[in-house]
């Protein structure tokens, strides 16, 4: 049985350990509580942005836009959207995972990282890092997304690369964290769902300038809100992430604690009754 | 005026809903060129420049910045989708003066790899707050 100076020591570390652990729990609720808040305020653009394109795109047809048919090179852009601190559980890994699973091959991936801890993740597995914002995470705004998103636009223009994915991480809800990959462009409008019942009774829309144009202008508009959106929901999952991490690591400091302290007790006890059996058989020595 | 010759006006804005209630005439600019709209306008999407909306409801008359975004018009709801939009007192004119001044002065220099279409949004983007503020 270890000594009492030695567990006493063990159990004073991890109590400092579980009081750091209980402080970051404590920042990330508290920031997890405003991601989310953001989140769910720009929803309504999203989901209007979303449904405008699908009923645009529904309507339109057969539309020749170079946006919407993959472009000459075999190469695949994928945004991966991840943290630039960890201590967040599974988060950044997942993303990892996702996009070495996801079926395309390392040599024709171009990856455009935001957030740290990802772009050291598969710059180490061997991915190609095309461009890094690792300063994004930290406080989206709408004209990062704008400026990553024309960046994303040209690459594409420029035949660089043929489609773009975006791999972020969806917030469900507090508990519920989701890694996404999903196809940015081309769009294929067979893919995109309509919400049910709105189907039916589309109206008849008219475009100024015409469809063609109206589409042009449009697509570079949807890449910026969807990344927007990614980024917003990232964050709300990222402190979600962290929050759970840091609850089971003071459950699992605490739990350690009671262990140790009953061993410390234990020994304690020990040490007592050892003192006594022999003053006692001192005692009867004498007597 | 008349209840039956409104239409509900949205705008939204990626950080929320920025405007929502009842309007009966509204002015803004296309890319097309300035616009009014009454009720029972034709379906109409249409990409916006950045300009000052005119929200008019009765003898009434609000103005806001739309800077960039487009526009869903139906028969009796209209949408708007704005990347940016600014009350007149949110706007901090010194601060949309001088960038309208940067961007004057990066247009007006040519300089080899300048971003045209960049500076000239921009440039458009704080006449707009500028008129808007005024």
């Amino acid at each position: 049985m270890a000594s009492m100076r030695e567990i006493k020591r063990r159990r004073g570390s991890i109590q400092s350990t579980q009081q750091i652990t209980k402080a970051m729990k404590l920042v990330s609720t508290v920031k997890l509580q405003k991601a989310r808040q953001r989140a769910e305020n720009s929803k309504p653009y999203f989901q209007y942005m979303y449904k405008t394109m699908t009923s645009m795109l529904a309507q339109a047809g057969e539309i020749n836009h170079p946006y919407l048919k993959s472009g000459n090179s075999d190469k695949v852009g994928i945004v991966a959207i991840t943290s630039n601190r960890g201590l967040a559980g599974g988060y950044n890994a997942n993303i990892a995972r996702l996009i070495q699973s996801s079926g395309f091959e390392k040599e024709k991936v171009r990856l455009y990282t935001v957030g740290n801890k990802g772009a050291e993740t598969l710059a180490r597995k061997g991915y190609e890092i095309a461009v890094d914002y690792p300063e994004v995470i930290e406080d989206p705004t709408f004209e990062d997304a704008r400026q990553i998103g024309t960046r994303l636009l040209s690459d594409f223009s420029n035949g660089e690369i043929g489609e773009i994915y975006i791999a972020y991480t969806e917030f469900k809800n507090t508990v519920s964290h989701v890694p996404k990959l999903m196809k940015l462009l081309p769009i294929d409008p067979a893919e995109m769902q309509t919400e049910e019942g709105e189907a039916g009774q589309l109206t008849l829309m008219n475009f100024e300038p015409s469809e063609e144009e109206a589409i042009g202008l449009l697509i570079p508009k949807y890449v910026t809100s969807i990344l927007y959106g990614a980024f917003v929901e990232a964050v709300a999952s990222e402190n979600g992430a962290r929050m759970q991490a840091m609850d089971s690591a003071t459950n699992n400091a605490e739990e350690i604690i009671n262990d140790l302290e009953l061993k410390y007790n234990r020994a304690r006890q020990g040490a007592i009754t050892q003192e006594l059996t022999e003053i006692i058989a001192g005692a009867d020595a004498i007597g | 005026m008349a209840e039956n010759n409104r239409f509900e006006l949205k705008i939204i804005e990626p950080d929320g809903v920025f405007f929502e209630g009842g309007s009966d005439f509204l002015e803004f600019t296309s890319v097309e060129g300035e616009m009014g709209v009454y009720k029972n306008h034709i379906p109409l999407t249409t990409i916006l420049e950045p300009c000052v909306m005119k929200i008019h409801d009765g003898g009434e008359r609000k103005k806001a910045a739309i800077l960039g975004g487009f526009i869903e018009i139906q028969k009796e709801r209209i949408t708007v989708l704005a990347e940016d939009a600014n009350w007149p007192e949110e706007i901090d004119v010194t601060r949309a003066e001088a960038a309208r001044q940067r961007a004057k002065d990066r247009l007006a220099r040519k300089e080899a790899g300048l971003d045209v279409v960049r500076a000239e949004a921009a440039l458009k983007r704080a006449v707009a707050r500028i008129q808007t503020a005024k």
